[in-house]
């Protein structure tokens, strides 16, 4: 899978409250989380995002809340694929589990500016910068099939199907 | 087969193989949980991918605490739609409005060591307390789970935890959490568990690991888990009437790293906005002026919380707005036996219970732009507890009630 785009850049410790604060969790509709994502930091961020972007951030992104609508937002803004130094645990599966590829990567912040465009293989990690490739980890194991299954949902029903057959 | 930690022991057993850190397993889970506001999520995508269909009832726990009382129209719809769904598939477990928060009733009633525990909350690592691993998961992941019985991990790498002597005046589990954020900062246990050992059981008792448990995810931990011991068996045996059968670690298990905190040294600590790391000394802050303080929440809502809270209340009246929540209706009516709900309410706090509202900004306390908050609740994140130019502060009880009555930050230690 090969996504890219324009970069949209964060520093470290992105929490869920920054992501999508609390006060919207009472639905789940993606286009209204999509308008308040972001919202303590930019809250014109969704129309920055609404072409298609990719974040790149520090340390341990998405820290905090299990609210899913922090993935669920993101990616209806249009935010294609986050790059981050680490992830906190609950955000990355929320992540793959709503289709957003998330790839991690030491120093992103370092080696990517803002506004560059990367283009990234979601499964290697491999990142291009200009004519600079990163190396990043990508997505692997049960949490790619997952991804290509679209979610957590669809890849139980396809199980369900396997094991039926 | 190698000794193993705690965390491989449960995993193990879960997953119905010898495992070890980084593997990828599938394991079974013992409890679902989840309250109101994620809980209708978690319905609702069960029911988009038409699998409404619970693999065990006995081992969903639902607790209403984020939504209540309702504030608005749509969280008593939200509510309306659980209970719905409590209704149509016989759920026994249910606890409305009535009774608490999700993560004290399940370390109350349900979560026993060596248990795989998931709930739709990031706070579900406070029933690590008891040495169950138990893990916050989005809805799609709690759905899943509690259609199938399993779920998918990665297996932590586990670091332990020493607790050496006895606490110093004033200090609680809160400073222990606060330790660890601001010793090893919030990313430094990603990936990993964390396995606590109290030297002396006795000394550190389950309320004050409910509290380092449920900041376990503050430090961005898989999992954060006390070694059972006769202080678990103890609390079990209180609370349900049965002692429990204790999970622990192999002798000469394998740690990737360990660490001391010697209990009888340390320092009222204060989490500086807007970072759980940002971790000071109480006198370095002294002076701050304070609007607000919320004493409560699934972090610090417990009965010795109120204790001693009410023993610096005594007679005296706030400076600060405050706002004191027990976590469930049995810490509720302990600390009304105990008389220190009169003498928190002759002190001018406002006191109820059952509800999570100002720790995440939902309801019943929002700070003001410009207002600084100190707060007995997990995190500080800007916004957090409402508005974005708000500052909150976090502490233990001692420090949140002496500030109270000052009006300011302030030393518990002067008392």
């Amino acid at each position: 899978m090969i996504i890219e785009g324009p970069v949209i850049k964060f520093g470290d410790k992105i929490d869920t409250d920054i992501i999508i604060p609390a006060r919207y969790l009472k639905y789940t509709d993606p286009q209204y989380l999509a308008q308040h994502v972001m919202e303590p930091l930019d809250p014109e961020f969704y129309k920055k995002a609404s072409k298609g972007v990719i974040i790149v951030a520090g340390k341990v992104f998405g820290m905090g809340s299990s609210r899913e609508q922090a993935a669920i937002a993101l990616k209806a803004a249009g935010v294609k694929a986050v790059v981050a130094e680490s992830f906190a645990r609950i955000f990355y599966r929320n992540a793959i589990n709503n289709g957003l590829p998330v790839i991690t990567l030491p120093n992103s912040t370092k080696e990517i500016d803002e506004n560059s465009y990367v283009k990234i293989d979601v499964e290697t990690g491999e990142i291009l910068v200009g004519n600079k490739v990163l190396k990043g980890k990508g997505i692997t194991e049960m949490a790619l099939e997952i991804l290509q299954a679209g979610g957590i949902m669809e890849y139980l029903k396809k199980m369900q199907t396997v094991n039926r057959n | 087969m190698s000794a193993k930690t705690l965390t491989e022991k449960i995993l193990s057993r879960a997953s119905g193989k010898d495992v070890s850190p980084g593997d990828v397993i599938e394991a079974k889970v013992d409890l679902v949980a989840f309250h109101d506001l994620t809980g209708y999520h978690v319905i609702e995508v069960m029911e988009k991918a038409n699998m409404i269909k619970v693999f065990d009832k006995s081992k969903l726990v639902i607790a209403f605490d984020h939504l209540a009382p309702p504030p608005d129209v749509r969280s008593a719809e939200i509510q309306g739609y659980i209970r719905k769904f409590v209704k149509s598939e016989g759920i026994p477990n249910f606890y409305d409005i009535n009774y608490g928060i999700l993560h004290e009733v399940m370390i109350e009633q349900y979560a026993n060591p060596g248990q795989v525990i998931l709930a739709a909350d990031s706070h579900t690592t406070t029933s690590g307390a008891v040495g169950a691993f138990a893990q916050g998961m989005g809805a799609s992941d709690i759905a899943a789970a509690l259609i199938t019985g399993k779920t998918w991990l990665v297996v932590p790498q586990p670091f332990k935890v020493v607790l050496e002597g006895k606490p110093a005046k004033w200090i609680t589990g809160k400073d222990v959490a606060l330790k660890l954020l601001g010793d090893f900062k919030a990313d430094y246990f990603n990936g990993m568990t964390l396995e606590i050992f109290v030297k002396d059981p006795l000394s550190f008792p389950m309320d004050y690991r409910a509290t380092v448990s449920n900041m376990g995810i503050e430090m961005n931990a898989d999992a954060l888990m006390f070694i059972p011991d006769q202080e678990t068996k103890r609390y079990i045996k209180e609370m349900r009437g049965y002692e429990p059968e204790l999970v622990t670690p192999d002798n000469g298990a394998k740690y990737v790293d360990e660490y001391t905190i010697q209990l009888d040294e340390m320092e009222p600590l204060v989490a500086a906005p807007h970072s759980v790391d940002n971790v000071k000394v109480v006198n370095e802050l002294e002076g701050t002026p304070v609007d607000q303080v919320y004493i409560g929440s699934c972090t610090n809502g417990r009965l010795s919380d109120f204790e001693i809270a009410a023993k610096i209340m005594k007679g005296k009246k706030v400076k600060s707005r405050c706002i004191a929540i027990p976590a469930s209706y049995r810490m509720f009516k302990e600390a009304l036996e105990r008389g220190y709900i009169q003498t928190l309410v002759d002190a001018g706090c406002i006191v109820t219970y059952g509800t999570c509202g100002p720790c995440l900004g939902g309801h019943f306390g929002i700070a003001g732009p410009g207002e600084n908050i100190v707060s007995t609740s997990s995190r500080n994140f800007k916004g957090r507890m409402g508005s974005n130019e708000a500052k909150v502060y976090l502490s233990g009880p001692a420090v949140a009630a002496i500030s109270a009555l000052e009006g300011k930050i302030t030393d518990p230690r002067v008392i």
